[in-house]
């Protein structure tokens, strides 16, 4: 915001209050109320006025308060936001993010917990970014700004207060579209993102300790567009291949990288595509360490395309 | 059945029924005379335009068309007010103000074929406009959505201290979309410079407005939201025009934004796909017939010496020669690229849709030019 006029943050408790998870903490203070403010209760009426000021020169973050509450900004988001610069020719453009908590791991139920990426991803014109670190967080959120189309960052809810990493001063970049590979390995491939990166590193560790097998977790940092070739690579590399999200299994992410590898590297491939994933069920509460996919449950699918 | 004067309905007019004269108790802003000829000029435009469009599609040689005809006089009135600087943000049936800002002919109808030349490279279906340079977007099909960007459009001129204001169409039915809520309860907070115009043409689609909405009137709905609003007689240009001044000027002002409700008459159907006698009366659509307001424009400018028969004529005919030529221009310009079909989804096209494309053009290669589509066209 320093550096640039045109970003502005809005949404619901953003301002003084600083965001219910105090993401925006100080930056009314800092910038005041025209850079930073807070907005009536309208998740439609926060992303398609963000639209309007991103085609007529500013850069809007606007922060929707849980993922959970995207769904009356849904038509914003797909049917304007992402949609905007192809039915213009290019003549206009919707340079904004999205800024949403997601997923599980804070005891909040099915309205407080949900991860709903693979409704996104499934949007042309639209990018999907997912943080795992503090360090990816502040790089991909600059690049997302910076980037000229629509973007939805949703950051891992459960990795607010997980842990604590430096972060340079200053403005830097995470370029969008490269996975990040968290462990170096060449015997099972697990594709990851957002709170599952650690769950993922865990398992690795795992297996590491207690067959010296060495797995390569990659977090994918951009759902879309994707890094197809590092995807590719990683696969082709280690011929066994697990995914894992939070998401319900059926349609969700796992199922576009599972047909990507069948499709593309299925002639290295020596053991089934493996997904670990929520249940198709909504989201429960009291339940809820059972159907996020922990350690054990990967471990569980890596020692299963090993022993294929 | 729908009249121009509910009761219990209290609407802004300025002139008398037949158009020979302004009501003696009008007191508000009167366009002056370049600006008078402008929206008449806007109006015929429109109204040859539609029949045009109309026949053609008849003729299966454009898709779709969503006429204008009943309502140039809200729509051109209306848009006549706001300048250059301003933005516009419209619904199904204000494309015919894109060439009142200046667009040409051959841009207008390019778009209605979808063809090369047309500024939005044929990616939305006919009737959805937009002209860059008269700071115009394009409306999405969906309805309602456009309204709040009319209010982030304008918060962003706030932010950098603009001396401008936003228009921002809808028709009657998108009064019950959350994307009206939304727009009209952000602009109301923030005092936003929007100037939000129903067209409220009786009908949508199928629906009448009375069961749109139970409030007596659209105009109502202002109330809610902080700003004033206004029934307008929508057939009256002179009374469209003095309301939309004094909503721009209250914009302008800092005061915020207001709401217009023009009254008038969609004479046709819905859309060149529906058949409208299946649900509206015949003695509706005489009644708002004899009120049509480019008739009764008309006559006030003959009256007043403004407007010759002879003048008239020779500008129908021109209008008519300037339509053809631009129908026979689209008509020898082909359809866009296939290697656009990816362009223009992300500011440049990323791996997975380069690889999409090149894979289509190799079909094309190999087993020869896309089979014709299963299905009638056009509806």
């Amino acid at each position: 915001m320093k550096e640039d006029d045109s970003v502005l943050v809005m949404g619901e408790d953003v301002g003084p209050k600083g965001g219910v998870f105090l993401a925006t903490e100080k930056l009314t203070a800092e910038f005041g109320e025209e850079r930073c403010f807070d907005t009536p209760l309208s998740e439609d009426g926060i992303v398609g006025v963000g639209v309007g000021m991103a085609m007529n020169g500013m850069k809007p973050v606007c922060e929707i308060q849980f993922q959970d509450f995207i769904f009356p900004a849904f038509d914003q988001i797909v049917s304007e936001a992402a949609k905007i610069r192809y039915r213009s020719g290019g003549q206009y453009t919707v340079p904004m993010v999205i800024r949403t908590p997601y997923g599980g791991g804070i005891k909040g139920g099915l309205y407080h917990s949900q991860s709903g990426e693979a409704y996104f991803a499934h949007t042309p014109g639209l990018k999907v970014v997912i943080p795992s670190t503090p360090y990816d967080a502040k790089g991909l959120l600059i690049a997302s700004i910076n980037d000229p189309d629509p973007v939805l960052f949703m950051e891992p809810k459960a990795l607010y207060r997980a842990f604590r990493e430096d972060v340079p001063d200053g403005v830097y970049e995470v370029e969008l579209s490269k996975t990040r590979n968290v462990t170096e390995g060449g015997d099972v491939a697990v594709f990851c993102y957002g709170a599952m990166v650690p769950v993922c590193a865990d398992a690795a560790k795992r297996i590491k300790d207690s067959r010296n097998k060495d797995v390569r977790v990659v977090d994918l940092r951009t759902l879309m567009p994707l890094d197809e070739e590092s995807v590719l690579q990683a696969a082709r590399d280690c011929g066994r291949v697990v995914i894992v999200h939070e998401a319900p299994r059926f349609c969700g992410y796992g199922a576009e990288l599972s047909a990507l590898i069948a499709e593309r590297a299925i002639e290295s491939i020596e053991a089934p595509i493996k997904r670990v994933a929520g249940f198709d069920t909504p989201f429960p509460n009291t339940l809820e360490n059972y159907y996020m996919p922990d350690a054990r449950r990967v471990l569980d699918a890596i020692e299963e395309v090993l022993d294929f | 059945m729908r009249v121009v004067e509910p009761k219990g309905v209290t609407v802004r007019k300025a002139m008398r029924e037949d158009g020979t004269a302004l009501l003696k108790a009008f007191k508000g802003v009167e366009p002056d005379s370049n600006d008078l000829l402008a929206i008449h000029r806007a109006m015929l435009t429109t109204r040859l335009m539609d029949e045009r469009m109309m026949k053609l599609q008849r003729q299966g040689r454009v898709g779709f068309v969503g006429s204008s005809m009943g309502q140039e006089g809200a729509i051109h009135a209306s848009a006549q007010v706001f300048g250059a600087s301003d933005w516009i943000f419209s619904a199904l049936r204000e494309g015919g103000v894109t060439l009142q800002r200046g667009m040409s002919m051959n841009d207008y109808v390019a778009h209605m074929f979808g063809n090369a030349e047309d500024t939005a490279k044929g990616r939305q279906m006919p009737n959805h406009f937009q002209c860059k340079e008269a700071n115009f977007p394009s409306w999405s099909s969906v309805l309602g959505t456009q309204m709040p960007h009319a209010v982030g459009v304008a918060m962003a001129m706030q932010r950098r201290g603009e001396k401008n204001v936003v228009a921002a169409y809808t028709g009657d039915g998108a009064t019950s979309t959350s994307g009206f809520h939304s727009a009209m309860n952000f602009a109301g907070v923030y005092k936003a410079p929007v100037v939000f115009l129903v067209i409220d043409n009786g009908w949508a689609i199928s629906l009448p407005s009375a069961k749109q909405t139970a409030s007596k009137s659209y105009a109502d709905k202002a109330v809610a939201y902080g700003m004033p609003g206004f029934n307008v007689d929508g057939m009256d240009v002179f009374a469209v025009f003095d309301a939309v001044e004094e909503a721009r000027q209250r914009a302008l002002a800092g005061e915020g934004p207001s709401l217009l409700n023009l009254r008038c008459y969609r004479q046709g159907g819905h859309s060149s796909s529906d058949d409208p006698t299946r649900y509206r009366n015949e003695e509706e659509v005489e009644y708002w017939a004899k009120r049509d307001p480019l008739a009764r424009f008309e006559n006030y400018l003959f009256k007043h010496d403004l407007l010759k028969d002879a003048a008239l004529e020779q500008m129908n005919h021109t209008l008519t020669e300037q339509i053809k030529d631009a129908v026979d221009h689209a008509e020898t310009v082909g359809p866009p690229p296939l290697e656009s079909l990816v362009e223009d989804v992300y500011d440049s096209p990323p791996h997975h849709l380069r690889r999409q494309v090149a894979d289509a053009l190799r079909i094309v290669a190999e087993k020869g030019d896309v089979d014709r589509l299963v299905g009638k066209f056009p509806l």
